[in-house]
């Protein structure tokens, strides 16, 4: 399963959801994820990749990591797997 | 009939100071008790900031016995205690002892005994532990310990609910002196979970600051925990006049109430009916209130919720009246915060001095409300309330009044 996928897979969990129902333009507000449940998958993310995700939900736009959707979440991964295990 | 409440002692320990007086001259010069966090494997926290009681050293305070059944929490709890009871002078015996007890707020209970234990069983592989821990880590452990020190035979009890427990503790002890149930009651709270474990789990929560506390300004980013207690004498007035106490403020009134909504987030609508509620039940109107002390956390959605539930109740007065969050200088002390910050209501209705809310760089348009940015002010202050908004939508607000 490559970063997409498992990313994927993350969020259709915590969203309940089947991962054929989450799209690369989804965002988590319109997949039914409010605050807790994006610290709880950012959480998982970290789990999974064994990365450190920087991120305080007091500022969100303040960190280089974009939650604005599933693309744009996917993309941060990459880079900070890049940037921490490359 | 009801019966009025008075406080004719104080006593705190927290990061501005080892007593009320040096952290009332903090408070007032506006100082920050934040700073890099001293506790072992610190390097492993992303968050190594906290307001931290430095220069305690509980040897010389409590013996060996006492020591080995004193959590940080209890230790803190007793010194508090015994400066608020020192202060108002009082002894217990008899029908006074009888009749009197201790009610605090907590939340964590034992933080530091549970992570040194959880170290040893775990990390070090050890099997046994030491006989008291289960004495030493139990929330209502500081309760008890300042029962048996003062002869408190009384109602006696901790609460707990979360950021909010010291002042739903102190409500709680407020109408048992109202009721008349008991002439004095002893009430605050205390917490210390400024330990790898209690600061780790508040990380997870991606709430935290790794700078500094800002409550209200624009650019705040996050809570810092702080650690302490703040212990109060509660009593029936007559009684405190007819033994000619000196009498630091009245307790009022108080209201709670649950947003019965959200784990974590706060609601504007439950705030709002607590801060109503406690104007109600001290029988003050909205103008009669020169400040609050607010729970200004610094987070996000906290400080622009709180501003938006004291505009609701106050109307064109919220404009009128100064709110300060002292958590920019002591940190957030979890269940000990509204004890400690009980201090600042004091200070203004007693001596006309408004601390100030530190750290405060931008206006947030969200907060505008008069935060008293950075420097402590006087004014005469008739009226005060304190608020408190606990993780869980519990929420407690205090009114006290200028004798």
């Amino acid at each position: 399963m490559n970063i997409k996928d498992k990313v994927i897979r993350i969020i259709a969990e915590q969203a309940v959801l089947e991962p054929s129902d989450v799209t690369m333009d989804s965002t988590l507000e319109s997949l039914g994820i409010d605050s807790l449940g994006l610290v709880e998958s950012i959480f998982a993310i970290e789990e999974e990749f064994d990365i450190s995700v920087p991120f305080n939900a007091n500022e969100p736009e303040a960190s280089d990591f974009d939650i604005s959707t599933v693309s744009s979440i996917v993309t941060g991964i990459e880079t900070l797997i890049k940037e921490q295990k490359g | 009939m009801k019966k009025r409440v008075v406080i004719t002692g104080a006593g705190t320990i927290n990061a501005l100071g080892h007593d009320v007086p040096s952290t009332l001259a903090a408070m007032r010069e506006g100082r920050c008790g934040i700073g890099p966090l001293d506790i072992p494997d610190v390097d492993r926290l992303s968050v190594q900031i906290g307001a931290q009681v430095k220069g305690f050293e509980a040897e010389g305070i409590f013996n060996r016995q006492q020591m080995s059944l004193y959590d940080r929490f209890t230790q803190f709890t007793l010194v508090a205690a015994r400066e608020a009871i020192a202060q108002a002078g009082l002894e217990f015996h008899g029908d006074l002892a009888a009749q009197s007890g201790v009610v605090l707020g907590n939340s964590g209970g034992g933080m530091t005994t549970l992570d040194a234990n959880y170290r040893s069983v775990y990390e070090e592989g050890k099997n046994r532990v030491h006989p008291f821990v289960v004495p030493k880590l139990m929330n209502n452990a500081a309760a008890s310990h300042v029962s048996m020190e003062f002869n408190l035979k009384g109602p006696s009890f901790t609460v707990a609910s979360a950021c909010a427990s010291s002042n739903h503790a102190m409500a709680q002890a407020f109408q048992m002196v109202q009721s008349g149930m008991s002439p004095v009651m002893i009430t605050g709270g205390s917490e210390s979970m400024l330990c790898f474990g209690g600061v780790k789990a508040w990380e997870g929560l991606r709430v935290m600051t790794k700078d500094t506390c800002r409550p209200f300004s624009a650019n705040r980013n996050g809570m810092v925990q702080g650690e302490g207690a703040g212990v109060f004498v509660f009593e029936e007035m007559e009684h405190a006049k007819r033994r000619g106490a000196e009498i630091m403020a009245e307790v009022a009134g108080f209201a709670m109430s649950s947003d019965a909504a959200d784990i974590v987030m706060p609601s504007k609508q439950g705030a709002a009916r607590a801060i109503s509620g406690a104007l109600a039940n001290a029988g003050l109107n909205p103008s009669d209130v020169c400040y609050i002390n607010a729970h200004g956390t610094g987070t996000a959605a906290n400080d622009k919720t709180e501003c938006a539930a004291v505009a609701d109740v106050f109307g064109s007065h919220a404009d009128h009246l100064m709110i300060s969050s002292t958590k920019a200088m002591h940190g957030h002390c979890i269940g000990g915060t509204g004890a400690v910050e009980l201090l600042a209501c004091i200070m203004a209705l007693r001596d006309g001095i408004i601390a100030p809310t530190i750290g405060y760089e931008e206006p947030d348009p969200e907060c505008a409300l008069d935060v008293v940015p950075n420097e402590a002010r006087e004014v005469r202050v008739d009226a005060a309330l304190s608020n408190a908004f606990a993780f869980g939508g519990l929420n407690a607000v205090l009114a006290l009044r200028r004798v």
